[in-house]
């Protein structure tokens, strides 16, 4: 008779979950990114075009040219749903672009400070050090400040504030591979550093690359969002999710879909990247493995 | 069932019923992979103050024998699907793993192979020897250290008193190893199950720690069950030998007679490549192939892809534990070829 | 153990010198001048002039950079633009109350997360940790100043339970408290469960299950001792992101902290205000994670017994 607990979920059907989880969050982020491309543009969407007539209608009303307000209308009388969408673009287009700046530059960074090693990864890390001092939030008020304004200034301080966790993953993958016996032995035959890099040290790094890339594109997101927030990110007339929701707050008793819509579908945006994330770093790393 | 009875015939000076008694005991482990067979149907016994040999290479099954006696399986992949393990009249397969604890450290105790993971670093030496009387005898801090103290000098740890206040990675390996044989037989267990106790040692340390096993068991009358892949280790500590395969037990007996006249291939494989100073000058000759994977075990005899006496009988059919015919008996072997192998000696 | 912690306060000193430095030159590079500001508008070139060089402005910057260096040792930002008062005093008025709202976070965050990553790990991938991997999962992309937004609308204004704004009593503090301590507990339950997890496979557990200890006895002290090793490491890591939180939570619900101070100083061009948030609230960290690294010494006897 058996003693032990039961054995986990036959193979089959956990393999099947496993795949539930990369499948799913991609599906979702592919949907709000097609319509981040495509609604605002079938709305005519125009940040800055006020219709007083309609503002602060709740969700679900029909307007007078027969179309329905699906999540009603803000404090200027732009249809929620397509200044979601349009603050969505922006979302994406912030996301992905300081994950390709941050990732490059940070990823290099760390690439050369663990393969070199000494005095350039000492300093390397001491100003990763006193980078990391600050909250990163913090830190982007503070550029932003300088800097002014403005998408692309959020792009280029989001990419300031990031490099630095890009940089340690790769350089402590670099690290752990350089010992490994198959970096030793191309070295051992003659390989020349360049060869070395991109043929052994570089494919090891792609699987945490993308583990992080996933993580960091949720968390980048919400920095947007919450510099938006604050009055320091995108610039008024440029539709973000942060501040549509700021300006809500100013209405909340009255109209509270201006607040609370975008911000759930913040949450499903994050919540995706995160699930993304967490899948990737079972299939693809069993060294990452979050213990499952 | 035959084995036992042939075991007790031959046993001269332990005829009590056996303390141990294993009976086809199977075990499965659940893999991403899908249903591996660790054990596959292992029978033996072990005798009051007798030491039994479990040996065979990684993934025989040897260290998963003693783990599912102690009803230390991890939990979430592997489980007892069926067998007996009888104990003191008890049946532990069918027991819930919770009682079968209550037995651990009280009537078997285990002691482990990596002596530095196995203890908890961030407590005193001191501490985790006294935890047993602590916590399973409810005795105080004080006495509970008191018996602390005289276990680490019995087991040989110098200078006890300042050390055992120390933790587990200032000692050295074959200290600690004494460390992990202090707490196992804190208690007085009547079976001290040895996985791999000296693999992770030096070649001098590993004599001593052997050494100290069998002294403690000369003192305490206690049985041993010593697991290893190192047939030499415990040959002057074992009375009787398993081999295992692939999760079978394919040839057991008195040492010697295991260890003289081999009866099954694998066994004559095993002492053939022990590098031995008589032939020096000569070649390795080590067991063509590699352990099977458990998930697709080879049909018939697992052993026959590697083995230089396998005919079409050996690829068919599963030998099971039989006396070799015409040999003395107490020394089954789990082969159709068996009498093939004595003869080629 | 004084060996690391020695290299540990130097570290510190060496990063609290780059913090500072690091304000010092992207505050300088902000297109804005500083004695024009103070003087206002209607000042005449004369009088702008001459603040310039009561303040020093018209030096070296290397002199500047000294002279500044000096200053911030005593804690001497000069003074607000706006309140006219020295900055440090209006960091030295929020600053308690922030400190509290962070306390209380980390404190809400403990007791809950532990308790909670525990369970999971004791449930492995059965019901109960699934259920609390996807709850940390969900709180984790919670945007902290939208959930802040709703509790407010919901317990504030639509239920009237809680004060909206200020700091009027305890009460005030439930609602920032929650909002605050959400992502830290997030990251605390996964990284328990996760620690646990990870300790299970050591061998010593093992061993203790095999003294026939009861499992409670296993996971306490056994364990967790030895998984709370790295969860305070990245317990004082985590701080520092409350500490950036605040900066959030307090804007949302108008707390009266070093947060909302930092945000109207930018928003009013006060830049001396902001200098001052910025290098307190780095500070404040650094230290933090000094102590945090002392406390992980003494925690694991093989730091603490070596050099």
């Amino acid at each position: 008779m058996n003693t032990a607990q039961p054995a986990m979920a036959p193979p089959r059907a956990r393999r099947r979950a496993s795949h539930a989880r990369v499948v799913i969050p991609l599906l979702v982020i592919g949907l709000l990114g097609i319509g981040a491309v495509i609604v605002p543009f079938l709305y005519d969407y125009d940040p800055l075009h006020a219709d007083l007539l309609v503002r602060l209608k709740p969700p679900g009303t029909i307007l007078t040219d027969g179309s329905i307000a699906v999540f009603g209308t803000d404090q200027i009388g732009s249809d929620l749903f397509a200044e979601m969408m349009a603050g969505t673009r922006v979302s994406l287009i912030v996301g992905l672009s300081t994950l390709l700046i941050a990732g490059l530059a940070g990823g290099t960074l760390g690439l050369i400070a663990g393969y070199f090693g000494s005095w350039l990864d000492t300093i390397l890390m001491r100003i990763a050090d006193i980078q990391l001092a600050f909250p990163s939030i913090l830190l982007a008020i503070l550029l932003v400040s300088v800097l002014g304004q403005g998408i692309l200034n959020v792009i280029i301080v989001l990419s300031i504030s990031n490099w630095v966790i890009f940089a340690r993953v790769i350089r402590s993958q670099v690290l752990a591979l350089k010992s490994r016996e198959y970096v030793e032995a191309a070295r051992t035959l003659g390989a020349s550093h360049f060869h070395i890099i991109f043929r052994t040290v570089l494919p090891g790094c792609i699987a945490p690359l993308l583990v992080i890339a996933s993580v960091e594109f949720g968390y980048v997101v919400l920095a947007e969002a919450a510099l938006s927030f604050l009055g320091v990110g995108a610039p008024f007339g440029t539709p973000s999710l942060g501040s549509t929701i700021s300006a809500g707050t100013q209405y909340l008793s009255s109209a509270w879909w201006i607040s609370t819509i975008p911000g759930l579908l913040l949450l499903v945006l994050v919540l995706a990247t995160g699930v993304l994330g967490d899948a990737l770093r079972d299939h693809l790393d069993p060294l990452l493995r979050s213990a499952r | 069932m035959t084995a036992s009875r042939v075991a007790s015939s031959a046993e001269a000076g332990h005829a009590d019923a056996p303390l141990l008694s294993v009976r086809n005991l199977q075990v499965e482990f659940s893999t991403a992979a899908g249903i591996a067979r660790a054990l596959d149907g292992v029978s033996f016994d072990v005798r009051p103050g007798e030491t039994l040999a479990v040996l065979g290479e990684s993934g025989s099954g040897k260290s998963v024998t003693g783990q599912a006696v102690m009803g230390l399986l991890p939990r979430s992949a592997g489980a007892i699907v069926g067998g007996s393990i009888t104990y003191g009249g008890i049946d532990l397969a069918t027991r819930p793993v919770n009682d079968v604890r209550k037995l651990c450290a009280t009537e078997i105790a285990m002691v482990f192979q990596d002596p530095l993971s196995s203890l908890n670093p961030v407590f005193r030496v001191g501490y985790q020897v006294a935890e047993p009387f602590r916590r399973r005898l409810g005795m105080g801090k004080r006495e509970a250290w008191g018996k602390a103290l005289e276990l680490l000098r019995r087991v040989g740890i110098p200078d006890v008193e300042t050390r055992i206040g120390d933790y587990p990675h200032q000692f050295s390996g074959g200290q600690r190893q004494r460390i992990m044989i202090a707490m196992a037989i804190a208690l007085k267990p009547r079976l001290l199950i040895a996985d791999e106790p000296t693999t992770a040692l030096d070649v001098t340390v590993q004599k001593q720690i052997m050494a100290l096993l069998a002294d403690l068991q000369a003192e305490t009358g206690m049985a041993m069950i010593l697991i290893s892949h190192d047939l030499g280790v415990v040959a002057r500590v074992a009375e009787r030998a398993a081999i295992m395969y692939a999760g079978r037990i394919v040839e057991i007996g008195p040492i010697r007679e295991v260890y003289n006249r081999p009866a099954h291939p694998y066994t004559r494989g095993l002492l053939d490549s022990i590098p031995s100073a008589a032939r020096s000058g000569g070649k390795l000759t080590p067991i063509m192939g590699s352990p099977p994977n458990l998930l697709t075990l080879p049909s018939g005899c697992t052993f026959h892809p590697r083995c230089r006496f396998a005919n079409d009988h050996c690829r068919v059919e599963l030998p099971k534990l039989r006396q070799p015919a015409g040999w003395a008996s107490g020394h089954p072997v789990a082969c159709h070829r068996s009498e093939e192998v004595l003869a080629d000696a | 153990m004084l060996g690391y912690v020695i290299r540990r306060l130097l570290l510190a000193i060496f990063v609290l010198w780059g913090v500072v430095t690091v304000v010092f030159v992207v505050v300088r590079m902000i297109p804005a001048d500083p004695a024009l500001l103070i003087a206002g508008q209607t000042a005449t070139a004369e009088q702008v002039a001459e603040l310039r060089q009561q303040m020093g402005l018209d030096r070296p910057l290397v002199l500047q950079y000294a002279q500044y260096l000096g200053q911030t040792l005593a804690g001497d930002f000069g003074r607000s633009y706006t309140h006219n008062v020295p900055a440090i005093h209006l960091i030295g008025q929020v600053m308690p109350n922030t400190a509290l709202l962070a306390t209380l976070a980390c404190a809400v965050a403990v007791v809950v997360s532990i308790p909670l990553g525990v369970l999971a790990a004791l449930q492995v991938n059965r019901m109960g940790d699934r259920l609390v991997t996807t709850i940390s999962l969900v709180i984790q992309a919670l945007p902290g100043f939208w959930i802040g937004v709703v509790m407010l609308l919901v317990f504030s204004r639509t239920l009237k339970w809680l004060p909206s704004a200020g700091l009027i009593g305890p009460q005030s503090l439930i609602l920032p408290t929650i909002v605050l301590a959400l992502p830290f507990i997030a990251i605390l339950t996964r990284l328990t469960r996760s620690g646990l997890i990870e300790v299970n496979g050591e061998g010593y557990i093992n061993t203790a299950r095999a003294k026939g200890l009861s499992e409670l006895t296993v996971v306490f002290p056994h364990a967790m001792r030895n998984a709370l090793i790295p969860i305070v490491t990245v317990t004082g890591l985590q701080f520092g992101t409350l500490l950036g939180g605040a900066v959030v939570t307090e804007t949302v619900f108008s707390f009266p902290g070093v947060g909302k101070l930092l945000v109207s100083s930018i928003q009013l061009r006060d830049y001396n205000v902001l200098q001052a948030c910025v290098v307190v609230i780095a500070a404040a960290f650094v230290v933090v994670n000094l102590l945090v690294d002392v406390l992980y010494a003494y925690i694991d006897p093989r730091v603490r017994l070596s050099k």
